[in-house]
């Protein structure tokens, strides 16, 4: 990136002021369905403090993990893996024809992380306890969830440098811009390490429910298992969040932005092709060795195949397609496909195949879907808020010519 | 720079061994000896069925007593819950009926103490796994854990708890028998270290040829318990969990844990390694702007 000349702003206070004012409509659509459901989503969550969970979720003495856990965190957390397999193309690999992704990327995967944490904080008996494995003699170390709180918790730091130039370059500040930059390279090989480890954690959080995972979910590689998913989830949302991007944000792209749009997301959908069929492959791998081949005619082995067949095996065909001929459309049809795919396989794993057999069954209470999807909500307002005004998507350079040919 | 970096690195293998090596520190020490703990023999062909066992516990814990319609009914299965620690139910089987007890089996290697990451349940040297309010978070990642369901979480307050069964604990510390054990009137329950009980068990199965079925149920379930059952009939049939692996959980995560430390080591070094041999000499310059 060339030098750039950066104006820090008179007034800190007056600049926060203005950028905190809305600056288009606040009557959207998605502003009239979002904010009710936040608002009601807050309601229950005072209700959940004050009567316990009980109040407001079903989750049960055999299913104690339920929606919050299984799709804020397990899912969610794959869904945030597109910042550490960017930032290992680009930083890494030397990759830059996909550098214009980063920004907006590791942003993404930082508010994510970040509401993560907080819905785990909604979901915890004791949240006032949650120091504990932080500080003091209360390092549960043997634990798969000691070393995720950890690494979570890391790698949000991480993020945040890796973000910070941005902020720095938005509060006009070039001496810290270039400090943080400095930064970066050792925050993106910590972040990939904290990432391997994390993603695959989350997998071996289960290792221990042996017998009580469906066995065609149930595996050792589920470690591996959620690891190579974590690339193509992370990479899907890339794709399919790239093109709403290049849509609704269209007046901050130049004209050439469409053709290197496609460019990146055939190169990107060449990576999930493959680290999808490796994923395929261990899957079998995996039924073989544990005999579990014959479950498959069970109702839970159709179900097994649905999301095998339906939203692995066939998004890798066509992303493999969609490189071949190189429209961009199939692609984004795939990477749609695979998101759904991910939802799936982490919802049976820690929900649906989880205690299968048990009746009645946990099904989660409205309340959890109104708080589930308010915290993906704000997690976009304050998404959308930053992309309007920090140079993510675009250069500075290029926010101050728009704002001054506007006058 | 490229002081900066190398510096950065020597902090990431402190950091990381650091975090890492206090995983590993909680693994060297030794397993404690299984055959010496404490632990509970439960001879359900001796059990009468009479709750005392359930009306001491709750006495001891201040927990609800049983009620009058809470007595064993084949036909209803009693579960254990936050606030109750143990349950008798009874069972029809080949023999007629008998009377199960089911409470916590206080491995010796248990799944809850692996899996809570803040040592809230821990097993005691003496036997018990117990759990400690203050250092609990409510994650319920013991619940997912422990193969046999049984720690139960209070979802109707503000403040939950665990609910368990401790071994009475405390009791233990002033040299007495867990209040189940001292209740017990036909004397199926025996207290006494897990060495005694499992020569005893075995002992009973063969002077006592067709009373019992030849398990003795806790011996090597979940890689051995401080929990011991004495059964007429087959465990299967009495609804006990035969599913249950013979070697213990945590070795199951073991595999992953030890690789913690070593992907810390090597990914940094190997990711750098790939990033200078990728770099062209054009990018030298812009990365050091
Ligand atoms: S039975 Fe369950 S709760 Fe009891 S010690 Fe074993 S793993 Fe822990
Ligand atoms: S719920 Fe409490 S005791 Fe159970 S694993 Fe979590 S912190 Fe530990």
């Amino acid at each position: 990136m060339s030098e750039q000349i950066l104006t820090p702003p008179s007034s800190y206070w007056k600049f926060f002021k203005s950028e905190l004012k809305p600056r288009a409509s606040l009557w959207t659509v998605f502003n009239i369905i979002s904010v009710p459901t936040v608002l009601l989503a807050a309601v229950i969550i005072v209700i959940r403090f004050i009567y316990g969970l009980g109040a407001v979720s079903n989750v049960t003495q055999s299913v104690p993990w339920g929606l919050w856990k299984g799709f804020n965190v397990v899912t969610g957390v794959a869904f945030a893996g597109g910042a550490y397999v960017l930032t290992f193309m680009v930083y890494i690999l030397g990759q830059e024809k996909y550098k214009p992704l980063i920004r907006v990327t590791v942003l993404n995967g930082f508010l994510a992380y970040t509401f993560y944490a907080f819905a785990l904080v909604l979901d915890l008996g004791k949240p006032w306890n949650i120091i504990n494995p932080i500080i003091g003699n209360s390092f549960g170390t043997s634990s798969i969830l000691f070393l995720v709180a950890w690494h979570f918790m890391l790698y949000i730091v991480a993020q945040m440098v890796e973000f910070s130039p941005t902020v720095a370059e938005w509060l006009g500040s070039e001496r810290a811009r270039r400090n943080l930059k400095r930064l970066t390279i050792g925050a993106v090989v910590f972040g990939i390490t904290l990432s391997t480890l994390h993603q695959s954690g989350l997998g071996a959080l289960f290792l221990m429910a042996k017998g009580k995972i469906h066995p065609l979910w149930y595996s050792e590689f589920i470690p591996t298992l959620f690891f190579i998913s974590s690339v193509f989830a992370g990479l899907s949302v890339v794709i399919f969040q790239g093109s709403i991007l290049q849509r609704v944000f269209s007046y901050q792209m130049d004209e050439h932005s469409d053709e290197r749009h496609n460019v990146m997301i055939r190169g990107l959908s060449r990576v999930c092709a493959l680290s999808m069929f490796a994923y395929f492959f261990l899957k079998i791998i995996d039924m073989v060795h544990n005999h579990t081949l014959s479950l498959l005619t069970t109702s839970m082995g159709v179900w097994y195949l649905v999301e095998l067949i339906g939203f692995v095996l066939i998004p890798m065909l066509l992303f493999a397609y969609g490189v071949r001929i190189g429209t961009p459309k199939i692609i984004k049809l795939a990477s749609i496909m695979t998101i759904i795919g991910i939802v799936l396989n982490r919802m049976n794993i820690s929900v649906i195949a989880y205690r299968w057999d048990e009746i009645p069954r946990y099904i989660p209470t409205w309340m959890e879907f109104v708080v589930t999807i308010s915290i993906l909500f704000v997690q976009f307002w304050i998404f959308r808020w930053v992309l309007h005004r920090m140079p993510v998507l675009r250069t500075m350079e290029s926010m101050t010519q728009t704002a001054n040919s506007k006058g | 720079m490229s002081i900066d970096r190398r510096e950065f690195l020597k902090t990431l293998g402190v950091a990381g061994a650091g975090l890492t090596g206090v995983s590993a520190l909680g693994k060297s020490k030794p397993e404690p000896d299984a055959e010496e703990f404490y632990a509970i023999l439960h001879d359900i062909t001796l059990c009468e069925g009479c709750q005392e066992c359930e009306f001491a516990c709750a006495t001891e814990y201040g927990l609800p007593t049983p009620s009058d319609d809470d007595y064993p009914d084949s036909s209803v299965k009693r579960e254990l819950l936050p606030e109750r620690y143990t349950v008798i139910n009874a069972v029809e089987t080949s023999v007629g009926e008998v009377y199960t007890k089911q409470q916590c089996m206080h491995c010796a290697q248990p799944a809850c103490a692996s899996a809570c990451l803040t040592q809230a349940m821990k097993k005691q040297e003496s036997g018990p796994v117990t759990w400690d309010a203050g250092k609990c978070m409510g994650c319920r990642y013991c619940m997912i854990s422990c193969p046999f369901d049984i720690p139960k979480f209070e979802y109707d307050s503000n403040n939950p708890k665990i609910g368990k069964c401790q071994m009475c604990f405390d009791k233990l510390k002033e040299g007495e028998a867990p209040a189940c054990v001292e209740a017990c009137p036909a004397e199926a329950l025996i207290f006494g270290k897990r060495s005694d009980l499992l020569r005893i068990a075995h002992k009973r199965i063969l002077d006592n040829p067709g009373t019992y079925t030849d398990h003795v149920y806790g011996e090597f379930e979940a890689g051995g318990t401080s929990w011991l059952n004495l059964s007429p009939v087959p465990f299967k049939e009495l609804g006990f969990n035969t599913n249950v692996e013979t070697k213990p959980y945590p070795e199951l995560t073991k595999g992953f844990l030890y690789s913690v430390p070593s992907v810390f080591i090597l990914w940094p070094a190997l990711l750098m390694g790939l990033r200078e041999a990728t770099r062209t000499d054009s990018e030298e310059g812009a990365d050091h702007e």
